[in-house]
Parts: structure tokens; C-alpha cells; sequence
């Protein structure tokens, strides 16, 4: 088991976590990072789906990276990716139906989310399937932190809840009397950009090094 | 075994054949194993719709088939001359199939008594919007009604989904007065009321103008669709 | 004709694919630096979605669907099969690209096999499989090849709108005093938020 959690594993484990952050640092997978974080069910139902699929295509394409054939290697990546996610929506569809309802097109759109087709590329046809398989874990997570911040502040400021339930008290809105209104341009698209932009800031003021 | 030739015209082929036949299985099996459960949930969203316009809350705990079987006693299909053409299975009729000719209607025993429950569907701002009424059986008051949509602005045109919107519609009266010839119950702006007696109209949401013109168009020509069954329920 | 109309003019507008939808933003961000790459990246993604749409459109509707020539419900290849379109088309619109415009086909370079692999090309796909289900009075229904050929056009304008202007803001902005960890990308993502506010006033257009 030593070798499994070695450092270099770990390297590969905690990089995307931060200092290669899918989303902040490599622009990748921006567009459903955006659409679905509204609210924090469906961002973190998002994040959840897109790391099982990273992870488990990275692990197969990884252990039938020797019998590809080259000249369609990338078509075999994508019909991979597009299994997983068929399985992954058809069991949203069964199990969280209100959430699928909710995230709409974006679960097909996983298949198109530049993460999978990058980590496949550049990690999963050069390395084991143990590696592959924390790459995509540690990439899928790193999406999803980002994800969950942007769907955290946008519902506890855009509908003043947290997964669902209220926080700020009914009595501080300016219908019952208080000072408080919820920012309605939080639930919009457009603020979703913006805070993202924000995390990207806060990011390079952190790690000096990656600024452009 | 020694080292396959992976460029190959003839491995490649197969090596796709191979993998999409694989996959395929793969995919129908996996479809055909969830599809039932799949198609229970879109009928249970159904379900639970039905009963919010029958004042029982959407999302609050409660086994959905089992209180539909004890509320709904029929879905009865009607036709473009207002009468049965199908006892049952109105339930089947999917909302954008909705026409003249196959008209479904629930008809529920609650403990406040029969009522009617009528299915409609409208456009809003950014999408299509749809929506059940629920009446008592003297065909005239709103007993309840549900609302949702595909697409509304969230926090504005979005809140027809909920309780406090939807619950001002209790009791409300279909028709002005004794005008039994047309639909009068609307949605109106606040302060645009007119003379309209407060029997009859429902403040839209502030904000959300276009989606509550939507709903209003919706609940007019929805109900106006039914009134020949209303008629013929009444005598 | 009314109907061609109004779903055009929505598809470049209201249901802008990167304004509304946020789809296709990866390419989006990274090939925005000028006006003349934009251009001819946003007319390739538009000819790609001119292809793919309505192929797309009559494989769901004729042979994946259960009253298709098959008979049987096939709608779970959908993803398999809608994403293999996607990629033999943009091999394609490659290959033409090479042959007729060598200079573009360098300055594209990665990012035209990536558009294979764009969120707005698959994007327009899904969403056609969806409104297919809408009621045929709604303005964004799409029932026929006629409907997709209005909608991959609207859409496609609609990125290419999007994309040669945020370039040409871009363009202008490297003379601007941005604070050092916000360069590059961090202003870009707030220049698009306040480009998307400025969108959504089209939101209450009727057509």
C-alpha cells in the first residue's frame, strides 16, 4: 500500500486541488459551472456526477490505453466519456429526479466538459489506472470546490437560503418591515460570471506565480 | 502474444466494432433496468402537481401514489362535445397533448368534499408555464391551484411556484356576479384593479409582469376550454 | 415564417448561447484575444451547428425515437450518437478549413478539433432534443428541419456576435490599469457578467 499513497501521488492528488485548479487556473469546464450554481443541491449533485466520471474514465481509458488504437483515439475517448455519462443521467433520472429536472441539459453536457477530454489526453493515456484514478478524483474535486463556493454565495445571497432552508429570517425583508432585500441579479447568470472572476482574483493574489 | 500492430487498418475496425458493440449493450441494459423507476418518478411529479392543487404541499412528507389513489376517484377523458368519451385514463393524456378533443379531468374526494381538478397549460416570459385548478363541485370557487414552469427569471416570475402565490387563488369565484357567460377570474396588476370585484382577480407578483399576464391568460383560456364540462357537471 | 423568425431572432438574443446559457465559454475565453481570430472561429462553430442540428434532429426524431423507423425507443445512444455527428462534422469543416484557408487554419489551430468538443455545438443538439417536447404554440418549439436550420443559425450568430465583441473589448482593454492579479482572465469572466446584464434586457422581448 506504500506505494500507493506516495508523494508523488500525492502531488497528483493535491495540484488540482489548488495550485492547478481545474476551473481557476486552467479556464477548463467553465460552462456548466456557471449555469448550474443558482443554488447548492444542484452545483454539488453536478460537481458529484462530473468527478465519478473523470475518475472512472480515467481509470478505463487508462487501462486500455496500450490496445488503442491512435488514429482514433480521441472518438474512443469520447464514446467512453458519452457511456458514463448516459449511466450517470440515467441515474439521476432514477433517483434524484427533482435535481435532474433541475440541471436540464447540462448533465449531457458533461460529455463536452473540457475537464474529461483534457485529463484523458494528458494524464490517462501516459499513467496507471491508480494515478489516473486520483487524477480524475483530485480534478473532478477541484471543480467541484469551485462550484460550491459560487452555488454557496449565490443562494444564501440571491434567495438568503442554504440548501433550501432559509437563513435570513423573513422578518428582515423589506416586504415585513426590515432593511433586507435578496439580490435578485445573484440568481441571474450574469453575477455567476463575475463571481467567478472574483474566485480567479482571490486565487492569483494568493499564488502570486500564476499571474498573467 | 508479442506486440500488436495498433495502426492497423484492419485492428482499428474491429477495435471500434468491438467497443461500440460493447457499449451498446452496455447502455440498453443499463436503460432498460432504470426505465421503470424513471417512469415512475415523472408520473409520482405528476401526481404530486394533481395534489398541490388539492392544498396538499408539494414536498412535504408523503407517500404521493398512495394519497392519489385515496384522493383522486377518476381522471374521466372528454371530448369536443363535452361529454365521456374515456372513463379513465386521463392521467396518460401528457399536458402538451391537451385539445379541444381530449380533455382529462380529475375528479377528487377530499375531506372538504368533491372537486374538480383541471389541467392547463400557457406560455410565460422565457418558456411554457403549466398548471392544474382545482374547483368545488358548485364548478364556480377555486378550491386550490398548482403552477410551474420551465424557465421563469428566479425570484421573480419563478415564484408562481409557490405556496404564497398560488394559495391567494382559494376561493376565488370563476365568474362575475351572475355573468355566467365568461371567465372572470384574472390576474391582475396591484393598483390596476379597476372595478373588479375581489372575488375575482389575484395580485400578480411585483416584478414579474409578463409571467403574470402568462398566468392569467393561462387560467382564462384554460378554464374557458372546460366551461362546456363545467356546464354539463353543474345540471 | 413567423415562427423561423421569432425562433432566429430569439436564438441570437434572449437565448444567447453565451449570455444565457453559458455554453461553449472555454474556446470563448481562450480565443477572444482578437477580433479576427474570433470571427473566423464564431463562422466555424456557426457552419458546424448548421450541420449538426438538423442531422441531429432527424436522427432523434426518425430513427432514435419509438415512432421511428426502428420502432423500438433508442433515446439513451442519444449522447453517443449526437457527440459522433459532432466529430465527424468538425473533421470535416477541418479539412475544408485547411484546404481553403491555410492562414486561418494557423491561427485557430488547437481550438478548431476543440470546437468538437464545444459545449455550444452539443449544447444546441440537447436543447433541440428538448424543445421537440414543448407545445407546438411555444416560440422556442422546434418541429422540423426548417425550425433547426433557424435555430443553429440564430445560435451560431448569436456566439459570434458574442465572441468578436468581447474581443474587440479585449483588444482595448490591454491599454487599461487592471490590478496585476485580475489581468488576464479574472477580468475577462467580469467584463462577460456585465456583458450578460446587458443582454438581459432583451429578456422581456416579445416576438
Amino acid at each position: 500500500m506504500g506505494k500507493l499513497f506516495s508523494k508523488e501521488n500525492g502531488e497528483v492528488f493535491k495540484s488540482p486541488l489548488n495550485l492547478n485548479n481545474p476551473v481557476a487556473v486552467q479556464v477548463l469546464g467553465i460552462c456548466s459551472a456557471l449555469a448550474v450554481t443558482a443554488q447548492l443541491k444542484p452545483a454539488i449533485v453536478m460537481g458529484l456526477s462530473v468527478t465519478v466520471i473523470t475518475a472512472f474514465s480515467n481509470v478505463i481509458i487508462s487501462l486500455i490505453r496500450k490496445t488503442i488504437p491512435n488514429r482514433i483515439r480521441i472518438i474512443v475517448q469520447l464514446v467512453v466519456v458519452a457511456a458514463l455519462v448516459t449511466i450517470v443521467s440515467n441515474i439521476l433520472k432514477a433517483y434524484v429526479y427533482d435535481v435532474s429536472v433541475q440541471l436540464s441539459v447540462y448533465v449531457g453536457l458533461i460529455i463536452t466538459n473540457c475537464i474529461l477530454m483534457g485529463r484523458l489526453e494528458a494524464f490517462a493515456m501516459m499513467n496507471g489506472p491508480w494515478e489516473s484514478f486520483l487524477d480524475g478524483i483530485a480534478n473532478g474535486l477541484g471543480y467541484a470546490i469551485v462550484l460550491v463556493i459560487v452555488g454557496f454565495v449565490r443562494e444564501l445571497l440571491g434567495f438568503g437560503s442554504i440548501f433550501g432552508f432559509q437563513i435570513i429570517p423573513d422578518s428582515w425583508l423589506l416586504d415585513n418591515g426590515g432593511g433586507y432585500l435578496h439580490n435578485g441579479m445573484m440568481t441571474m447568470p450574469a453575477m455567476a460570471l463575475i463571481l467567478v472572476g472574483c474566485i480567479i482574483w482571490a486565487h492569483r493574489a494568493y499564488n502570486k506565480d500564476k499571474i498573467q | 502474444m508479442g506486440k500488436l500492430n495498433t495502426n492497423g487498418n484492419a485492428y482499428t475496425i474491429i477495435y471500434a466494432s468491438i467497443m461500440v458493440i460493447i457499449v451498446a449493450f452496455l447502455l440498453a441494459f443499463v436503460a432498460s433496468a432504470l426505465k421503470p423507476t424513471q417512469d415512475e418518478n415523472v408520473a409520482n411529479d405528476k401526481r404530486s402537481q394533481i395534489l398541490a392543487a388539492l392544498r396538499i404541499e408539494k414536498g412535504s412528507d408523503y407517500d404521493v401514489q398512495a394519497k392519489y389513489a385515496e384522493l383522486v376517484k377518476a381522471d374521466p377523458v372528454y371530448d369536443g362535445s363535452a361529454s365521456v368519451k374515456a372513463e379513465n385514463g386521463g392521467f396518460a393524456v401528457e399536458n402538451k397533448n391537451l385539445t379541444k378533443d381530449n380533455r382529462p379531468l380529475y375528479v377528487a374526494e377530499t375531506p372538504d368534499g368533491k372537486k374538480y381538478v383541471i389541467p392547463m397549460t400557457g406560455a410565460g416570459l422565457w418558456g411554457g408555464i403549466w398548471g392544474y385548478v382545482a374547483l368545488d363541485d358548485d364548478c364556480e370557487t377555486v378550491y386550490g391551484t398548482y403552477f410551474s414552469h420551465e424557465s421563469e427569471t428566479a425570484g421573480l416570475g419563478a415564484r408562481i411556484t409557490e405556496l404564497e402565490f398560488q394559495s391567494k387563488f382559494q376561493g376565488k369565484k370563476l365568474f362575475a356576479g351572475d355573468d355566467k357567460s365568461k371567465i372572470a377570474l384574472s390576474v391582475v396588476k396591484k393598483g390596476k384593479e379597476g372595478d373588479i370585484s375581489a372575488d375575482n382577480y389575484v395580485n400578480g407578483i411585483t416584478g414579474a409582469t409578463l409571467t403574470s399576464d402568462g398566468v392569467n391568460n393561462m387560467i382564462q383560456k384554460g378554464l374557458s376550454d372546460y366551461k362546456d364540462i363545467l356546464d354539463s357537471l353543474k345540471k | 415564417m413567423e415562427h423561423f423568425f421569432s425562433l432566429f431572432v430569439r436564438s441570437i438574443f434572449v437565448d444567447n448561447m453565451i449570455f444565457a446559457f453559458f455554453l461553449g465559454m472555454c474556446s470563448y475565453l481562450a480565443v477572444s484575444k482578437t477580433v479576427k481570430t474570433s470571427l473566423g472561429l464564431g463562422i466555424a462553430v456557426t457552419f458546424v451547428l448548421l450541420i449538426t442540428v438538423p442531422v441531429d434532429y432527424l436522427l432523434q426524431t426518425k430513427v432514435l425515437a419509438a415512432e421511428g423507423i426502428l420502432g423500438v425507443d433508442l433515446t439513451f445512444l442519444s449522447f453517443i450518437l449526437f457527440i459522433a455527428v459532432i466529430a465527424a462534422m468538425v473533421q470535416l469543416v477541418e479539412m475544408i478549413v485547411e484546404k481553403f484557408s491555410p492562414s486561418l487554419y494557423a491561427a485557430l489551430g488547437i481550438f478548431l478539433p476543440l470546437i468538437a468538443v464545444n459545449c455550444a455545438i452539443m449544447g444546441a443538439s440537447l436543447f433541440m432534443q428538448q424543445r421537440i417536447n414543448l407545445e407546438p404554440g411555444s416560440t422556442q418549439f422546434i418541429g422540423g428541419v426548417g425550425d433547426c436550420v433557424a435555430y443553429a443559425l440564430g445560435s451560431g450568430i448569436g456566439w459570434t456576435l458574442a465572441i468578436v465583441s468581447l474581443a474587440a473589448i479585449r483588444e482595448k482593454m490591454a491599454y487599461s490599469d487592471v490590478p496585476k492579479p485580475l489581468q488576464g482572465l479574472g477580468i475577462t469572466f467580469i467584463t462577460v457578467g456585465l456583458m450578460a446584464m446587458a443582454f438581459m434586457c432583451f429578456s422581456g422581448l416579445k416576438l
